[in-house]
């Protein structure tokens, strides 16, 4: 719109500053880089859902891969009255719940820690980082290895149980959801507290003044906790084996997937119907994860 | 309403002295002005005041109370913040009103109180607003009308005017000396800006690097300052200050300044003087007792030309420099007496207003 009115205010012959060209072309990248990026990340979901509308005759034909000739709605149906999917949904529903609730009430205390500037708050802070950065790939070893040990000392068995996931995956989860939080919550100006305190409030005043005031972050790190829990594949994989202990994601890939025979259809529903819930948690928090509440706290 | 006592205040940030000994005495409905430039640890003597930093030694008092190991919200005190520091997610009167509800007023109460604050600010149409939907100036009402609500014993402001443009600040210091007058609590207010201080102080409180220069009344503080960073640091522009010996001519004392310029002490002066002659100390005249010399020369004045190196219209008068060995001088004539560059003005120094500094104790003599 805003190059229209531009070019309307172009009289022939006259150049105007290279202020308004390099704009309009920066938009027109922009606007390239951001078209090829949907592209190339809704491609797969699409295929996904034109998938899981065909039966699996019409998926090996050699037709169309794009197109439903004849739509049918039996994965769905199949899917969806199977009780092993149903378990894997509510394996995963718990754990992801657990983890963010787990996640959430160790992380804001410890994002809020470094606010107290106690003796060693910001080493703290930086080991904290620095456990963010140890990837799961390199730890799930050492982590059975663990289990089985203390299995073998004291006979409690930690492997092939869901809930074992409710421990391991807040190693993931803990480290990078404080350290949003540390970033956010250090965006919250002192004088808040302060102000508070002499209000005659109660240190910390969490419940009416900070966690009001810090709630897009504390948001923004339930959303990013809970993806990362409800999708987590390699704990699942590794420390569950059972039918009834797997969850959604690796649950699909065990049983759906049988010897060489690919139940594409139902692979490609089981993996749309799993992806519904993030999908819905982030369009009704979305408001939350980008609105700045603290605006206006302090001079704007 | 109560005063406040502060006892050898002192207070160490991991071994770094921000404030360092510190007496102070503040009388109940007293404007009290903590001033001095950023780091002499003003800040820090107010947040010791409000609770907010412990004193690493010495106690401090409100009312009758020793309130060192008080926490803030038993201390019956209000703050304003330099930064306003309103809660985002309140409206106007949510704000006000945060710590009436706390301390379980009734709601009858709390209205009538918000509603009595707003009127005295003129913020009564922005109850029900929020803080970013307010310009700084309704913020800083805002600020000022939290901590009035409360009705406190003490009022303290951290540089409350800081974060607003020139004029508006102007007009909210007329605004704080008005509110006041009106509510009359004690009031320890904190300011870099010494005009802020002049305005508004029944008392000045200047420091310097941790510890108190001077204290005494606007009037005192620049007339009478007593080490010689009081009298560079109040008053705009600056004190003028030279080297200088004195030197004795019988009965009479002389200001040498230079090879050409030499003013007599007044008579009044000579016995406070006559000790240090002999001495070199530093000489110090403010702007305006060096004005332009017409007809006869006043008693304890002396009258001298010299040459005018910057000549600066300010409308209502004139700043005219010119250079005594090496050093800028100021002075402040009047705009249709005014010389021009390069042309040698008379002009006449009233030595009456002026101060000998010994330039080892930085003390006034």
């Amino acid at each position: 719109m805003t190059t229209a009115i531009a070019d309307a205010g172009h009289t022939p012959g006259v150049r105007y500053g290279s202020i308004s060209q390099g704009r309009r072309r920066t938009l027109y990248w922009s606007y390239f880089f951001l078209i090829l990026f949907v592209i190339v990340f809704l491609t797969p979901p699409v295929y996904m859902f034109i998938t899981s509308l065909k039966s699996s005759a019409e998926i090996s034909a050699a037709s169309n891969p794009w197109w439903v000739y004849n739509p049918t709605l039996s994965n769905y149906a199949d899917l969806l009255t199977q009780k092993t999917y149903l378990i894997f949904f509510r394996n995963s529903a718990v754990v992801s719940l657990c983890v963010v609730t787990i996640t959430m009430l160790i992380s804001v205390l410890a994002a809020f820690s470094p606010r107290m500037k106690f003796w060693g708050s910001a080493t703290l802070a930086t080991g904290v980082f620095l456990a963010y950065l140890i990837p799961d790939t390199l730890v799930f070893i050492p982590l059975f290895k663990t289990f089985a040990f203390i299995h073998d000392k004291r006979g409690i068995e930690l492997i092939n149980h869901w809930w074992v996931l409710i421990i391991l995956l807040p190693t993931l989860t803990v480290p990078f959801c404080t350290w949003i939080m540390i970033g956010y919550f250090a965006s919250i100006p002192k004088e808040l507290d302060e102000a508070a305190l002499i209000d005659g409030a109660v240190y910390p005043d969490a419940d009416k003044i900070f966690i009001p005031v810090a709630l897009p972050g504390i948001i923004a790190a339930m959303i990013f906790c809970f993806t990362v829990s409800w999708a987590n594949f390699l704990y699942g994989l590794a420390f569950t084996t059972s039918a009834d202990q797997l969850t959604l994601p690796v649950g699909i890939v065990t049983t759906l997937i049988r010897g060489d025979v690919y139940a594409w259809g139902q692979i490609m529903t089981g993996a749309l119907l799993g992806a519904a819930p993030p999908l819905i948690i982030y369009a009704f928090l979305m408001d939350y994860y980008i609105a700045g509440l603290t605006a206006g706290a302090t001079k704007g | 309403m109560a005063q406040v006592a502060l006892r050898n205040i002192v207070k160490t940030f991991d071994k770094t002295p921000a404030v360092q000994g510190i007496d102070l005495d503040i009388a109940d409905r007293e404007f009290i002005v903590l001033v001095g430039p950023s780091g002499c640890g003003k800040s820090t003597t107010l947040r010791m005041i409000a609770g907010l930093e412990e004193a690493t030694s010495g106690e401090i008092y409100i009312g009758d109370q020793l309130v060192n190991d008080v926490p803030p919200k038993d201390l019956d005190i209000a703050m304003v913040f330099q930064n306003y520091a309103l809660y985002p997610h309140m409206t106007v009167f949510e704000n006000m009103s945060f710590g009436l509800r706390l301390k379980k007023f009734p709601k009858a109460e709390i209205k009538e109180r918000v509603q009595g604050a707003a009127r005295i600010l003129d913020i009564t149409e922005l109850l029900d607003r929020r803080p970013k939907q307010l310009s700084g100036g309704q913020r800083q009402r805002v600020a000022m009308g939290r901590a009035i609500v409360r009705n406190p014993k003490v009022f303290l402001f951290d540089e409350p005017l800081s974060n607003l443009d020139a004029k508006l600040r102007v007009q909210m210091r007329t605004e704080i000396k008005k509110i006041h007058q009106k509510v009359t609590t004690t009031t320890v207010y904190v300011t870099h800006d010494q005009v802020e201080a002049m305005t508004l102080a029944d008392r000045v409180v200047i420091m310097n690097a941790g510890r108190i220069d001077q204290i005494g009344s606007p009037h005192e503080v620049y007339h009478s300052p007593k080490t010689q960073f009081v009298a560079g640091f109040i008053g705009s522009p600056t004190m003028n200050m030279l080297p200088c010996r004195l030197v004795e001519n019988g009965s009479r004392l002389t200001v040498r300044l230079s090879d050409w310029l030499s003013l007599p002490v007044p008579p009044s002066r000579v016995a406070r003087y006559r000790a240090r002659v002999g001495k070199e100390l530093t000489f110090g005249l403010r702007p305006e007792h060096i004005i332009e010399g017409r007809g006869d020369v006043p008693p304890g004045a002396a009258a001298f030309e010299a040459p005018l190196d910057v000549v600066e219209p300010m409308g209502m008068e004139t700043m005219v420099y010119f250079i005594v060995d090496g050093v800028e001088v100021c002075g402040r004539v009047n705009p249709a007496a005014a010389g021009r560059v390069g042309e040698s003005m008379r002009l006449v120094a009233d030595l009456n207003q002026m101060h000998l500094i010994d330039p080892h104790t930085q003390m006034v003599i």
